[in-house]
């Protein structure tokens, strides 16, 4: 019986390892930018990069430490009067297309783009051959 | 009244239980080899950006990207909270036993916790960076710790090993580094 209470009780008594920095966040992971035109865009372009730990998140979600310094990155960048598509591009080139939730026409990814004209054309053209059908 | 123009063909019953089959299969595949969740860098081939990051531990000299002259180094992006980096320490330093010039870089790291790590670990490392908010990480496409970087001669990275280096690995990182001397 004490035997059978051992394994649970031992469980209960286990702590997880910490497997996480204890650093404070970087100086702009969660402080806007003084500038409500620089923070608006900052946050355009922090929803729509994604948290290269927490792989279903934007950096602008996570809480990440890796993500608070990339938010601490991009909004140093915007205050310095980058475009922020040019530091989408940077990150691109380190991460490659993965670190972007907004895709772009490549030689992979073009028929994603395609795709739909294609169906769109195929169905104007059942279409017509129904409707030219239905009144001869 | 609309009149069945064409029957479908007796095989088109078996479609939708061919499709399903193939779902099954995809969800198994899946199942049994999960996708690598590994962003390798983009960065290799390209020179290490220019940096200079200061020293994380007392009596050893921090770390900058001029620093890789001459031979090819090991550039390891480790952290004292990062538990992986502590099993990958013994590797580290049978690599340093056997002749390889091992540079660190300190991710988010406390100087009183690193010096901990190296004392109780070891310290293969030549210089070791502080990278306080990653900088460094994110400018190479690192996306964690550990990672290790053979960078070679001339400043350019020529291979990224993501997560510890096992020690049956130690061959294949000797052959990394042996090519990039050429």
């Amino acid at each position: 019986m004490i035997r059978r209470l051992l394994l649970p009780l031992a469980l209960l008594a286990a702590v997880p390892a910490l497997a996480d920095d204890t650093m404070p966040p970087a100086p702009y992971a969660y402080r806007q930018l003084d500038d409500p035109a620089q923070e608006a865009r900052a946050q355009a372009l922090m929803e729509t990069l994604r948290c290269l730990v927490c792989q279903s998140q934007s950096i602008a979600d996570s809480d990440a430490p890796i993500a608070g310094d990339m938010r601490n990155q991009v909004r140093l960048r915007i205050m310095a009067g980058e475009d922020p598509e040019a530091i989408r591009g940077w990150l691109i080139q380190r991460y490659g297309d993965y670190v972007s939730y907004a895709p772009r026409v490549t030689r992979l990814t073009w028929p994603l783009f395609a795709a739909p004209l294609g169906l769109l054309a195929i169905a104007a053209l059942l279409l017509r051959r129904r409707f030219a059908g239905a009144r001869a | 009244m609309i009149e069945p123009t064409a029957r479908a063909p007796r095989w088109a019953l078996w479609l939708p239980l061919a499709l399903f089959a193939l779902f099954v299969g995809l969800v198994i595949v899946g199942l049994v080899r999960p996708a690598s969740h590994d962003i390798p860098s983009r960065m290799i081939g390209q020179p290490l950006p220019s940096f200079a990051l200061p020293a994380a531990a007392d009596g050893q000299p921090g770390l900058s990207n001029k620093d890789f002259t001459g031979k090819p180094r090991l550039l390891n992006i480790f952290a004292s909270w990062c538990i992986p980096c502590g099993v990958e320490a013994p590797v580290l330093a049978e690599l340093q036993r056997q002749g390889v010039e091992i540079d660190g870089i300190a991710i988010r790291d406390h100087k009183d916790e690193l010096a901990g790590f190296l004392a109780r670990n070891g310290n293969p490392y030549a210089r070791i960076g502080a990278d306080d908010i990653s900088a460094v990480q994110l400018a190479i496409g690192s996306s964690g710790v550990p990672e290790s970087f053979v960078v070679d001669g001339k400043g350019v990275i020529r291979y990224q090993h993501i997560g510890d280096i096992r020690p049956e690995q130690v061959p294949m990182i000797l052959d990394k580094l042996k090519e990039a001397q050429q």
